[in-house]
Order: C-alpha cells, then structure tokens, then sequence
C-alpha cells in the first residue's frame, strides 16, 4: 500500500491507502476521489484523470510517454509542465506519502 | 423525488453509474442495484485485453471499493436476477424469492453474447466472452502453440486474437464479410487492423461462413467447419459475433421491446416510472431520425449520469451524448469518435503506414465521426466538434 494524498484547488484533499500495482488514477476512482474521472477506465485515452506531479516529486513517477503527453495537450484544464495523466502512472511503494493536485475540471463545461 | 426507494436492475457500468450519480444529485432514499453476478461491479473492457493477458486481475477490475459504495448507501445485491416487473405493485420480484418496492425502475439488464446457430456449438470448447468468468476460463485454454479460431472480425474477436498472439497462439479469424469491423468501421482504418493483425502472424479468413462445429463430447479438440469445405482443427473456439440485449424482463412486464427496450429521449419507457439505460435500450438518435443501440462504455455511462440528472429534476433536455469507443490491439490505440456508419465520403488525415493518423467520415457533407489510430488528440477534438455540431446554442453559451 501507499498512501496518496489528492488535493483540490479549493483547499481540500482526500488521502486514500492505494494497492501497490494499482495506478494514481485507480486509487482515486475506487474511492471515489471528488475531482477525478477516468472516463475511459485507465486506456490513456479519454484524459479526464489530468493530476499535478510538484517538480521535487517528478523522479519518483514513471516517465511521461508522448502518447500520453499527446493527450494531455487536449485536457478540460490546460496542461502545465508538472501535468500527468494517472492512469499511466503506477503505484508502488515509492510513492507513499506522494500529493498529487487536481484541476478544477476534468470534463470541458458544457 | 429524494426519499422514495429506487432500484436499479444491473450491476454493469451503466447501473452502477447510475447509482452513483443518484447519489451524487442528492438522492437519499433507499437505492438497491440487483447484480445478476456474483462480482461487484467491474470494468468489462480489459476482459478481451489486460486479464485476459494475464497482466491484470480481478481486483484491477473493480470498479469502486465495497467501503465506498456502503458510505453511500448504494446496496449491491449480488448473485441475484430480477425474474419479474408487477408495475400496478410497483415492486421487482428477484430470484432469491424477495421483492424490491420501488418508486422507480431503472433496466440496465446489459447484453448477452449471440450464440452461432449451427451444429455442435453447445461444445465446451466453444466459448463466448461477456463476463469475468468467461476470460478466466478462456484465458486457461490461451496456452503457447493452443490453436485457436476466433468467429467474427468484430472489435471481440479482434482484441482476443491480438491477446492470444501475445500469448503464443496459433490463431484463425473466420469473418463472413470481406474485411475487419466492417460495419462500424472505415475502409482505411479497417484495412491498417488487418495489415497489423496479418503482420503479427493471424491468419483471417474473409467471405467464409461456419456450418458446423465437429467435436466428440468429452475431447478437448473441435473442428471448425467452414461452408466451403474448409476444416479448422481447434484447441479453443472463441465466437464473437454481436450480442443481443437483454430485454425479458422488460418484454415479460408488457414495456415496448424492438431489438432492446424502447424509450424516449428522456430514456424513459411507456412507463413513466421506468427507465432503461446502457446496452438493452433502444433511444431516439440524436444526430438523426432512426433509433439507436450502443454496446460501449460511454453510452453506459452517459445514460447513467443521465437518467440520474433527469430523475432528480435536473432541468434536462432529452439525452445527445456523442458516442465515443475505443480499442487497443498491439500497439495500436483506436479511437472512435461519433457514428461513421454510413459515411459516403472518408478523408485521411496522416500517413497509415506511420500508425498514426485519422479518418474523418461524411455523409452528404456532414461530418458523421473521426476514427484515430495513434492520435488522442485528434480524437478529444472530434469529440468537442462533434458535441458543438449537436448543441450550438449549448457550445456557443459555453464559449461566453
């Protein structure tokens, strides 16, 4: 297990025990983390799981694949150099005690 | 409209998410989910692809912890059929012999994979795939050298075939079309799978019909026999070809039924007090005339938040979701935004033989859908493009 805190923009966080082997995106949508989605169940394909990795944390993630970084060109948010999509970013035991921030929206308004 | 009980018939992604957006818009009332399964809700797609692999396992299917769904008050009740509808009672009779009261009904009885229709395909070696059963036994028969014949060319077949090449098969597509995906699919993108699968070593048979499967009862071994003479030695028969919705309960409680249950754009049936969402119903299309039945995620879910949004007054207009699907096979990710179906007119986007690009599909000018190999980004912008199409005012007041 590791535990990963998921921060919102309006000041609160949720921190959820995630499975070692599971993703940054799983751990969130298992819980029912407000803030994130994963619409398309972890393909990289739908961007909607947008997470913020702090730059002092960016080593301890897996790195960005330009797939992944093609989609993060599309997401509801616009990206930013510490954006990640977590689906693509599994978990281990490395990552415990890891913040990720969200987006304020993960789905353009309609 | 938020304390009266609802049930919801359908532990799959388009019940489930119903529930939780139930949940989500305030219901408090009681809210039970009849799960046919024994599982909790999960995530069908990597049935085909990730588990079947082996790469992944039944806890990476979940799709939400137990502990969340009891915090909300969402009751799973699993291992369970919904066997009749009494709607002067306004309560569901279940398997285990209870009864479920509800003030409303939502059907999300999902599909079931067709059957062939020929001699011998009650065989054990011939298998379909629906369920996280269904891979687990498959994915025994899946050994290095195993041959196996996959039957229809569909998305299914397509993504056991590339999992069972991974795994070391010898495998057989039998297609009664003249190319893969044929009916949802364009000539350029249909054609870029075939070259992918051909180069990976399957062999796909167009244009063959099967008229029988010839196994001895208590062998492991059947052969596939093809109108054409052909015979195919098999260790596994894996058979996709469609499914069929699951409408018997709505048929048995008189609700309108034509190649799943029909509603409203308010996904709503005769009855006002029942609902239908995910792969059994049939809605008004709301790009066109005629009427629709998707088999995909999106449409489950999207009708899920829907019926959700609309049952607790949401100021709803009727459902326009664009439909979206995907696929993955080997390294190709395809994404399909919108309907292409009946597109007269396809534009290329990108070089296939690179193994990224897109196909933009009309129909007397009018942009149908976008198919991407390779291209997210092409695909989210479809989507918007698609969605802005549909709602111009809704876009236009999103853009202020």
């Amino acid at each position: 297990m590791a535990k990963i805190t998921y921060s919102r923009t309006d000041g609160t966080s949720d921190t959820v025990d995630v499975p070692v082997g599971s993703t940054v995106m799983r751990g969130a949508v298992l819980n029912g983390v407000r803030g994130v989605v994963g619409e398309c169940g972890g393909a990289g394909q739908c961007g909607t799981c947008h997470v913020f990795v702090d730059a002092g944390d960016a080593d301890r993630v897996t790195p960005l694949h330009p797939l992944e970084s093609e989609v993060l060109d599309t997401t509801a948010v616009p990206r930013r150099p510490t954006s990640r999509l977590g689906c693509q970013i599994p978990v281990g035991e490395e990552l415990d005690s890891l913040e990720v921030k969200l987006p304020d929206y993960q789905l353009p308004p309609v | 409209m938020t304390g009266r009980p609802i049930v919801v018939v359908g532990g799959g992604q388009a019940g489930l998410q119903a529930a939780l957006s139930l949940r989500e818009h305030g219901f408090e009332g009681r809210l039970d989910v009849v799960c046919a399964e024994s599982e909790a809700p999960y995530d069908r797609p990597p049935l085909s692809k990730r588990f079947l692999a082996g790469t992944a396992g039944t806890d990476d299917l979940t799709l939400r912890a137990p502990a969340f769904l009891d915090d909300r008050r969402i009751s799973l009740v699993q291992d369970t059929h919904a066997v009749a509808v009494d709607r002067a009672d306004a309560s569901v009779a279940l398997s285990s012999g209870g009864s479920l009261p509800y003030d409303r009904l939502i059907l999300a009885t999902g599909s079931t994979p067709r059957h062939l229709p020929v001699p011998g395909s009650a065989h054990p070696a011939v298998r379909v795939l629906r369920t996280v059963d269904d891979a687990t036994r498959l994915r025994t028969k899946l050994q290095p050298g195993s041959r196996v014949v996959v039957i229809g060319a569909g998305f299914t077949g397509l993504e056991v075939s590339a999992t069972a090449r991974g795994l070391g098969c010898e495998v057989t597509v039998v297609e009664a079309l003249d190319r893969v995906i044929a009916r949802a699919l364009s000539r350029p993108v249909s054609e870029h799978l075939l070259r992918l699968h051909r180069e990976n070593g399957v062999r796909i048979l167009f244009g063959r019909q099967v008229t029988a499967l010839d196994g001895v009862p208590r062998e492991a071994a059947v052969e596939v026999l093809l109108a054409d003479g052909t015979r195919l030695p098999a260790d596994v028969v894996v058979v996709g070809v469609g499914v069929r919705p699951e409408t018997a309960l709505a048929e048995t409680a008189g609700l309108d039924v034509a190649d799943g249950v029909v509603v409203d754009e308010h996904l709503r049936t005769g009855d006002p007090r029942i609902h239908a969402i995910g792969d059994c119903a049939r809605f008004p299309d709301p790009a066109g005339t005629g009427s629709l039945r998707l088999e995909s995620v999106q449409n489950a879910t999207d009708q899920g938040k829907y019926v959700a949004a609309f049952l607790m007054g949401a100021d709803a207009p009727g459902y326009t979701a664009v439909p979206w699907f995907w696929t993955d096979q080997y390294a190709a990710k395809l994404q399909i935004a919108g309907l292409t179906t009946g597109h007269d007119r396809c534009e290329t986007d990108g070089d296939p033989a690179s193994g990224r690009f897109s196909v933009r599909c009309y129909q007397g000018g009018r942009l149908l859908g976008v198919e991407s190999v390779n291209r997210p980004a092409d695909h989210i912008k479809a989507r918007r493009e698609l969605a802005a199409l549909r709602a111009p005012a809704a876009a236009a007041a999103a853009a202020v």
